[in-house]
């Protein structure tokens, strides 16, 4: 019998249907495999007895005659930014030390009233704010990947879902949540070798979800192809009177509207993503990803992006000021951390909470934030980069006259060592040159796999499409996807 | 402008962190560096330009106006509210006095 941690979304899905085996089969392999895999550090909170409960249901209604839920006997991985009633959610910080929901959030609640069940909660960078998985409070994320030259240097598995990008291509779980408010999706996916898909803003409610930066957040699946990604979508996303940014309008039937027959298609190539000192291995897979597409019938154009250079700094003034206005909540009093120094007031509690609660990346992005915010400095750097904003979103625009969709790098580098980048704030914040500015125009985006660099570790193609097209972004990455023919994986060392 | 350790813990009280003077001393070059960076977005002619307040159209509804349009979000849950407090004594979220 083949393993069935080697299967994928559909894979389980559908051999759950036929009976090959059963959902409690499905729920057990992938439990051991968590279970097997600490040195990864993927998992905060392992949760097998909900896997089982989920795969029990869905066998009791299989046996029972009913008729299969769309993710029946499908176990997963819920990054913890995502609340879960009376499982422990820390958004990876000592701020929420202890912190146990009272609720469900809307997209892990879609999720389990499809048939999911979940294996446990994934590590992340604290609050979201990270692209290598080291900012959580609790141990950084270790990529199951290693570099063929046979040094055993830790990489990162990318970030801030870098639990979830590790646990999926490691098989630790067929799928799992991710959030992306930069690239925080699909930068980890493609560091792991792995598909994920931001869809547009509004798709999946932020209801009960951590808030990072509001107007950027959002939910996303990260699985191993295009397809298992098409089915997790469909079950996050959808409207939620709760969440006053979610669209109200139909899921469409991605799965269904799979093809990736590009013939009629335009994709553009915007030529500001030639960025300086780009190396030579990713110049080379976008070059395969452009001839993939055409052998797919799309049509290749260039386009320009003119403000493209400016979307890192923009992120860095709004991500930042939304944070610190989020963040605000944190303050000893109703839920998480409290620090009571001897004979304090309530002021010195918040500071000194605060202080304690919260990790290095994330205060410095509050005091950007507080800084960018206050009187005097508002115009200048907020009301600016909110001008910009809309630039950038009139560059896709006027993009979309040309071509219906955009091929790019998911990220300038292939996956880099742990601790290679972190003493540098500003070169680890590069790595989200390419995810970006998508995310400031609130377009779907996704990362499919490409190819390997000289290193043997993986190297990820993004396609953007128009608001609401996640169709055509799905259908782009599937005709990558079928000629890329990547099937490599790590070597299990864990 | 440039960051100095004096405008760092003015942004730290700001936004209530305690901050040491050595831990100022050491963020204010860090931040200096990141908003010199940021501050690239002066180079952008934005005249005429409005700032952006939604990526996608979007309109925001009204929800029934009464207590509970969502059992969820709605009134009459105070023990799930109270149950992450630190301290909560008679139903209550309780702070050190603040009034002498």
């Amino acid at each position: 019998m083949t393993d069935l941690t080697d299967l994928g979304i559909a894979g389980i899905r559908d051999g759950f249907r036929s009976g090959a085996f059963s959902a409690r089969e499905v729920a057990e392999a992938f439990n051991a495999n968590v279970a097997k895999a600490k040195a990864l550090n993927a998992f905060l909170v392992e949760t097998p007895e909900h896997a089982l409960a989920a795969a029990d249901a869905a066998d009791a209604a299989r046996a029972a005659g009913e008729e299969a839920k769309p993710l029946a006997g499908v176990p997963i991985g819920m990054k913890d930014l995502f609340c879960t009633k009376g499982v422990a959610t820390t958004a990876a910080s000592e701020i929420l030390g202890g912190f146990v929901p009272p609720y469900e959030s809307t997209v892990s609640q879609n999720l389990w009233d499809a048939g999911a069940g979940m294996l446990g909660k994934l590590n992340m960078d604290q609050f979201a704010m990270g692209s290598s998985n080291e900012t959580s409070a609790f141990g950084n994320v270790i990529s199951p990947w290693r570099r063929s030259d046979g040094g055993n240097a830790p990489l990162a598995p990318g970030g801030s879902s870098g639990g979830s990008s590790s646990a999926v291509a490691a098989r630790l779980c067929p799928g799992a949540t991710g959030t992306d408010t930069g690239g925080s999706i699909r930068q980890p996916a493609a560091f792991t070798g792995i598909s994920g898909i931001k869809p547009t803003y509004g798709r999946c409610s932020r209801w009960g979800t951590i808030a990072f930066a509001s107007s950027l957040d959002q939910a996303g699946p990260m699985a191993r192809d295009v397809r298992d990604c098409a089915i997790m979508l469909e079950a996050m996303a959808g409207f939620d009177a709760k969440d006053a940014t979610s669209l109200d309008l139909d899921v469409p039937h991605w799965e269904a509207g799979l093809s990736g027959d590009l013939k009629g298609k335009r994709v553009g190539i915007p030529k500001e993503y030639r960025v300086e000192g780009m190396p030579a291995e990713i110049e080379a897979l976008w070059s395969r990803g452009i001839g993939w597409l055409r052998d797919a019938g799309a049509e290749i154009v260039e386009v320009s992006l003119p403000h493209t250079k400016y979307a890192l700094p923009a992120y860095y003034i709004i991500a930042p000021a939304e944070a610190s206005s989020n963040l605000a909540r944190y303050d000893g009093v109703r839920y998480g951390l409290r620090d009571l120094p001897e004979g304090a007031g309530l002021q010195d509690m918040y500071a000194a909470t605060r202080a304690d609660g919260f990790g290095p990346e994330v205060k410095r992005r509050i005091m950007i934030g507080t800084y960018v915010l206050s009187a005097g400095f508002y115009d200048a750097y907020y009301t600016q980069a909110q001008k910009v904003r809309a630039l950038i979103a009139r560059d896709f625009e006027r993009a979309w006259e040309q071509c219906d969709l955009l091929l790019t790098p998911t990220a300038p580098s292939a996956a880099f060592a742990l601790g290679e980048k972190s003493a540098d704030p500003i070169a680890m914040y590069l790595n989200d040159v390419f995810t970006v500015p998508s995310s400031l125009a609130g377009l779907p985006a996704m990362s499919v796999p490409g190819g390997l660099d000289a290193a043997g570790l993986p190297l990820g193609l993004q396609v953007i499409g128009r608001a609401l097209d996640e169709q055509g972004v799905l259908n782009a990455g599937l005709a990558i996807e079928e000629r890329a023919g990547f099937t490599e994986r790590p070597a299990a060392w864990w | 402008m440039s960051v100095d350790t004096a405008t760092v813990k003015k942004i730290a009280s700001l936004a209530r962190i305690a901050i040491t003077e050595e831990d100022a001393t050491r963020i204010a070059p860090e931040l200096d560096n990141i908003l010199h960076w940021i501050e690239q977005l002066g180079e952008v002619d934005t005249s005429g330009v409005e700032p952006m307040t939604a990526v996608i159209p979007n309109h925001l509804r009204l929800r029934d106006d009464v207590v509970n349009a969502d059992p969820l979000t709605g009134g009459g849950i105070r023990e799930a509210l109270m149950a992450n407090a630190p301290q909560a004594e008679h139903g209550f979220f309780t702070v050190p006095k603040v009034i002498e």
